[in-house]
């Protein structure tokens, strides 16, 4: 493999947005027929490197070449007819067309008329989805389909082009266990049919089991370039953090006892979203909830926010029945909830990282009653170093941020409410180890202080390291409430999710 | 600030054609106490379309848009005009005005936030019905009408000034105060930019927009007396005619977006002055009456064009942000 000449060189890239140097002189190479991992922390670049590499960005410095010819793509739709097809973080289809329209959008067959011959589109779209082992309804509409699906259907439509060169930037962040493996089958058939595959995730795990070669990035330049096989994970943190980060043990301690109720939901449901359920959480108690995607978390999460509006049941806030009918009905029982959607429920992208950050706080103030900028100053230089927000410009426009960093300032925003109950949706999905150690951190402190967390999480470790209880859910329904005691480990937690049942 | 030079670039441009085509253009003088002038006589003329475009930048900040304003001059005079023709005094006649302004505006806001009609349809319901609620209060007639007192609004002076520049400014310095000195212009924004997460984050964007909505009628509502008053008439047919363009026009060219978000009131005044002082040129320097609205398209879209950072680019060879030179020079070194 190493003898191979590479199909992709970068050398020397740089790019440079306002107020970041978000690529300095990196080099990366990709050779044909391997699964080669882009390493490194929110805003190390990897972002950065894949949009300059697709032509989404141009490039300052550097050159770029594609089968030993220098190449400067104009935008997606040219590296893509060059043979580098990319399927993005969050996943960029038209969800209001068919699966079929989506992988075959712009470049439909067409007969001489230039008709598009729709029997052809269905055949094939059907052909590749068979493929990637999917049976699904080629000519249902996307929206119709969970995000993991739609993640594989993106995936398609990239490898259906004639691709040299594939890009997966964090493909894995919305998918299961068992999806994940379906998506690894599809990359190592692609790897063997001699396509490189640049791939992205925050997953350690998966790095090892896929990736042949990883190259590592941070604060936007090269660390270097490793065989996955000759590189311990110890090592591989080490470089990416660029400094040897504490193991971190169970973050508290055990046979705390709880004992005063603050929100209590009462058989609360809502029709068609989560069967009723009963759960207490207490002041100072960290209550994880533990399930498969779409098993009802965030359907609990945006109930007991008044987001949505409940059909059945109650809440009670320390004892006392209140409707909840709107986030600001919540927000004033000092419930705060930090949505798993950074960028459609959380970010206002045309405001600065001060506007984002104090946005709550003056909402639950009242537009009469500006906070004072000296106020807004204090807070937002505390929340800045606390979280370590990079750049550390205030006034820097929040769509300019990398992803983890965007999302400290969504934390920040209700940290400064100082809420009673903090209620986080997958907080640490898409963020680096770094950042993840410190928001884990930070939410034991939290609890240690007296606030009450509800933590939702996909990766069943981190619920475990961080929760005093843990509610399992199945199919839309609260199935067990288990206690965080020694004999609950993350594989006794899996067969309570695979079987819905209840352990002794 | 950066984004309103361009603006303002175009702004003197065409002052500056003015000068050339027209003697004394920039001479003020002072008769009878009062300042006369073709500038005074700009903003004069423009006070109305101001003062609609400033009411139409809250309501496209929160990513609506509002085509009902001329037909809510029209009624504003309407209704004012009546009354003082059937002996009312000025005062009441103005707060009856106004006060159905306001009632229109909420109607709009509850259509578009309340009900969830897509503002464009929803303000196009009052647009065409309001004409005919203008023409139903007029009888169908033009209602002429002889007050000082009502005069003053829309033709008068007081302090040396058009009283109708002061009414402008005044309306301007509120403005500003309640969005930029109080957190309705942050809420505002946050609405227009992303209205989920706005409501995640506690705001009630239903209020806010009805808010903005209202807001809009009534400076409309006074653009309307503006108008009816300097012609001491009201036409329930012509008042307003076609404003609503021009003041989505100012705005744009102010540089606030239509897609909601971001807006610029100090913008939207240069926007709207523009366009004043165009209709003026195109007097001044005796364009023929058949191809003025040729003309005005013109100098509108190289305004537009010369706002667009994309264009820009493309025509002068420029990036949209200017590219650190120092990393080129540091590259230099490297190499040598």
């Amino acid at each position: 493999m190493t003898a191979s000449t590479p199909v992709l060189t970068m050398t020397g890239i740089s790019k440079q947005f306002p107020g970041v140097k978000a690529l300095d002189g990196v080099d990366f190479r990709l050779l044909p027929g391997e699964v080669h991992a882009l390493m490194g922390e929110n805003g190390a670049g990897k972002s950065t490197l894949i949009k300059v590499l697709t032509g989404v960005h141009d490039i300052d410095e550097g050159r770029i070449e594609l089968d030993g010819a220098r190449v400067a793509f104009t935008g997606p739709l040219a590296a893509q007819q060059a043979g580098i097809s990319t399927v993005y973080q969050e996943v960029n289809l038209c969800t209001n067309l068919s699966v079929a329209e989506n992988i075959f959008i712009g470049r439909e067959p067409r007969d001489r008329w230039g008709r598009i011959r729709w029997k052809e589109v269905r055949r094939r779209a059907a052909g590749i989805l068979a493929r990637l082992d999917l049976d699904i309804d080629v000519t249902a509409s996307l929206s119709a389909y969970s995000l993991a699906v739609q993640q594989l259907v993106a995936i398609a439509r990239a490898i259906d082009v004639q691709a040299k060169v594939l890009i997966l930037d964090e493909p894995t962040s919305s998918l299961d266990a068992g999806e994940v493996q379906q998506l690894f089958r599809v990359m190592r058939r692609l790897k063997d049919d001699g396509i490189a595959i640049l791939f992205v995730s925050h997953f350690l795990d998966q790095i090892y089991e896929i990736s042949d070669r990883m190259t590592i990035l941070r604060n936007g330049r090269l660390v270097g370039e490793y065989l996955t096989k000759e590189l311990p994970q110890v090592e591989l943190v080490a470089k990416m953090i660029g400094q040897e980060l504490a193991e971190l043990e169970r973050l508290h301690g055990t046979a705390k006892v709880f004992d005063r109720p603050l929100v209590e939901a009462r058989e609360l449901g809502r029709a068609g979203a989560i069967e009723p359920f009963t759960l207490t959480i207490h002041e100072g108690e960290v209550v994880g909830l533990a399930g498969l995607l779409g098993s009802g978390r965030t359907e609990i999460a945006r109930l007991l926010f008044g987001a949505d509006h409940a059909s059945t049941g109650e809440i009670a806030i320390g004892g006392t029945p209140q409707p909840l009918r709107t986030p600001r009905a919540a927000m004033s029982h000092k419930i705060a909830f930090c949505s798993e959607n950074r960028r459609s429920e959380g970010l206002i992208p045309d405001l600065t990282v001060r506007e984002n950050l104090v946005l709550a706080l003056q909402a639950a103030r009242g537009w009469t009653r500006p906070l004072p900028r000296s106020r807004q100053d204090e807070l937002v230089s505390r929340y800045v170093a606390a979280l370590n927000i990079r750049p550390a410009d205030p006034d820097q426009l929040i769509r300019n941020l990398s992803g983890g960093n965007q999302q400290k300032v969504l934390l920040a925003r209700w940290l400064i409410l100082e809420p009673r109950l903090l209620i986080l949706d997958e907080p640490t999905r898409g963020i680096d180890v770094g950042a993840k150690a410190e928001i884990q951190r930070l939410v034991a402190e939290l609890s240690g202080g007296g606030m009450a967390v509800l933590f939702i999480s996909a990766e069943l470790e981190e619920v475990l390291r961080l929760s005093h209880r843990v509610a399992v859910l199945r199919d839309r329904r609260l199935v067990a409430e288990l206690d965080n005691d020694d004999r609950l480990t993350t594989e006794s937690l899996m067969e309570t999710i695979a079987g819905g049942g209840h352990p002794a | 600030m950066r984004r309103l030079l361009w603006p303002l670039l175009a702004l003197a441009a065409l002052l500056l054609l003015n000068v050339a085509f027209t003697d004394g253009f920039l001479s003020i003088q002072i008769k009878d106490g009062h300042l006369y002038g073709s500038l005074i006589d700009i903003l004069r003329f423009g006070a109305p379309l101001i003062l609609v475009s400033l009411g139409m930048t809250l309501v496209i900040a929160t990513g609506g848009i509002d085509l009902s304003v001329g037909s809510v001059v029209a009624i504003s005079g309407a209704l004012a005009c009546l009354q003082i023709s059937e002996d009312a005094s000025v005062f009441t006649a103005v707060a009856l005005a106004l006060g159905l302004c306001l009632a229109l505006g909420a109607w709009n806001g509850f259509l578009v936030a309340g009900i969830g009609i897509q503002p464009i349809i929803a303000t196009l319901i009052l647009m065409v019905a309001g004409r005919g609620l203008a023409q139903l209060i007029t009888d169908g007639q033009i209602i002429t009408v002889n007050s000082p007192a009502y005069k003053l609004i829309g033709g008068g002076y007081w302090l040396t000034l058009p009283f109708g520049i002061l009414v402008v400014a005044a309306i301007w310095a509120v403005t500003a105060f309640l969005t930029r000195r109080l957190a309705l212009g942050l809420v505002i924004e946050a609405v227009g930019g992303n209205p989920v997460a706005s409501r995640l984050a506690g705001i009630d964007a239903r209020r806010v927009t009805v808010m903005a909505y209202t807001a809009c009628a009534l400076c409309a509502g006074i653009a309307g007396l503006m108008i009816s008053s300097n012609v001491s008439s009201a036409d329930g047919n012509n008042a307003g005619l076609w404003i609503e363009l021009d003041a989505i026009l100012a705005v744009v060219i102010g540089g606030t977006s239509l897609t909601g978000g971001r807006f610029s009131l100090t913008g939207t005044v240069l926007g709207a002055l523009i366009i004043q002082t165009l209709t003026t040129t195109i007097y001044s320097i005796g364009v023929p009456p058949e191809t003025t609205l040729l003309f005005k398209a013109l100098v509108v879209t190289t305004v537009c064009l010369l706002q667009s950072p994309a264009f820009r680019a493309k025509v002068f060879h420029r990036r949209p942000r200017p590219a650190p030179k120092a990393a080129a020079e540091e590259k230099v070194k490297v190499t040598a």
